[in-house]
């Protein structure tokens, strides 16, 4: 396609026109003049909220799947604290299972359990599962356990509680959470299921006692949840 | 000094004189949720300073196309949409950060503060100083909550900065002290009602280095007007 010189002059005397006016438009005098105006006001909001939802509309669309990503390395980054390496072989956060799990009170009526396979036999699962009674909101936590019912390790995913006092529940902060790697129903009897100040196995923290109270209470809620599905999971 | 007069007296006033908690009794929602450790403050003062900076800078180039009628909505609009895709873009490009800060991102929508320098400051004054205001309360609000931050957890544990390392990295680990070794701990100072009680010292404090300031001045400014009268 072959343009005319002068057609190109033309253009740019037309491009310079409307800049020109566009600047003129643009002016604080002119603008002053102009914001009393019941129309320009509406044309200012609607302009406005019309930038801020293309802005943030295409924001959004164009990181969804970059968010969608990182957190399914997070998701993984847990799993894989939960779950030692050396126990599967297969891609865990494509391999699920879902059991019922209303009568727990673990957060939900449906919990999603990721199955880690060696050659292709199940050697541990691992589910999200939740406190929805802590000090201060829900603590959401996730759970590996062996087939055989052993805890392999729990993580406190996210929680409320207060900094300080009820967040030693986190690894990064203490490591009162590992005090449950090797611990099923079997070897520990409901009773013992609780801090040592009910007379429990678990140490609470100095200030704090219902986060952790709420915390080991949850876990056994979740065991119950495995043993209660353990046919179905093991051998799906 | 080499600033000029004007931007002197702008950061002087976000520091000490007009600070948004200190002078404006401003933002003390977000200042009292989350000022339990040194580093939660810290956290919520740089999220805020960067916001508060962006926003000012935003309200200051449209100034002119803002109706004095329809200010409000159009200030609410600008930083919820401005604070929105701060916390979109951090959780997608810098998502380790976001996990630390994501919490206080969302909470600086409800920063009063924000919107006060938007209607005080930035829609009345150029692009340069308006940016410069909100850079100087951001410092000042930094200020306010790490001090805040700091005195509840010394009170509280024991202990100050602890885990400042997840917020600024490995290299910060040197700033984690155990200040009281043994520490039996004080709950309420991490509580919501410590944040008020702390709060009320550090006015106090505020209020009596102002006095001590004001009296100084007096007494070095009063044999001068004798003199000249």
């Amino acid at each position: 396609m072959k343009f005319d010189p002068a057609d190109i002059q033309r253009l740019q005397a037309k491009a310079r026109v409307y800049w020109e006016w566009l600047k003129r438009w643009f002016e604080p005098s002119n603008l002053a003049q102009l914001r009393p105006q019941l129309e320009f006001q509406t044309g200012v909001l609607a302009g406005f909220a019309l930038l801020a939802s293309i802005l943030l509309g295409m924001t959004n669309c164009s990181t969804e799947a970059t968010i969608q990503r990182r957190l399914d390395e997070d998701l993984l980054m847990s799993l894989t604290e939960v779950i030692p390496a050396d126990l599967h072989d297969n891609d865990m956060l494509r391999d699920t299972l879902s059991v019922p799990s209303a009568g727990f009170n673990i957060g939900a009526d449906e919990t999603l359990v990721y199955l880690a396979k060696q050659a292709g036999k199940v050697t541990a699962v691992c589910f999200k599962f939740t406190a929805p009674d802590g000090y201060s909101g829900a603590i959401n936590m996730i759970m590996g356990i062996d087939r055989d019912g052993n805890i392999l390790g729990v993580r406190v995913l996210s929680h409320k509680e207060t900094p300080g006092l009820g967040d030693k529940i986190e690894a990064a902060k203490s490591s009162w959470i590992l005090s449950f790697v090797g611990r099923s129903l079997e070897n520990l009897a409901p009773a013992q299921w609780t801090v040592k100040k009910d007379g429990g196995a678990f140490d609470q923290f100095a200030g704090a006692t219902i986060t952790p109270r709420k915390s080991v209470q949850a876990i056994f809620r979740g065991l119950q949840l495995f043993k209660a599905n353990k046919d179905q999971l093991i051998h799906p | 000094m080499f600033l000029s007069e004007g931007y002197r007296k702008i950061a002087s006033d976000g520091i000490w004189n007009n600070n948004i908690v200190f002078g404006q009794n401003l933002a003390l929602c977000p200042l009292l949720a989350v000022t339990g450790t040194a580093t939660n403050g810290l956290g919520m003062g740089l999220a805020t300073l960067v916001v508060i900076t962006a926003s000012n800078g935003l309200i200051s180039v449209t100034r002119h196309l803002i109706p004095n009628e329809i200010r409000i909505p159009i200030f609410v609009l600008l930083i919820a949409a401005l604070v929105t895709l701060v916390d979109i873009l951090m959780n997608a490009w810098a998502h380790e950060l976001y996990k630390v800060l994501g919490l206080f991102i969302a909470l600086i929508v409800t920063n009063c503060a924000l919107l006060g320098r938007a209607e005080a400051f930035a829609s009345k004054q150029p692009v340069k100083e308006a940016l410069w205001d909100g850079l100087m309360m951001g410092i000042g609000f930094t200020l306010v909550l790490v001090a805040l931050g700091a005195a509840r957890e010394i009170t509280a544990t024991g202990t100050l900065f602890a885990n400042a390392s997840l917020l600024l990295g490995e290299s910060f680990k040197f700033l984690e002290v155990t200040v009281i070794p043994g520490y039996k701990g004080f709950l309420l100072m991490a509580l919501p009602p410590g944040g008020f009680i702390m709060l009320a010292f550090l006015i106090v404090g505020k209020r009596l280095i102002d006095q001590k300031i004001a009296a100084i001045k007096e007494s070095s400014t009063l044999p001068n007007k004798a003199i000249t009268e």
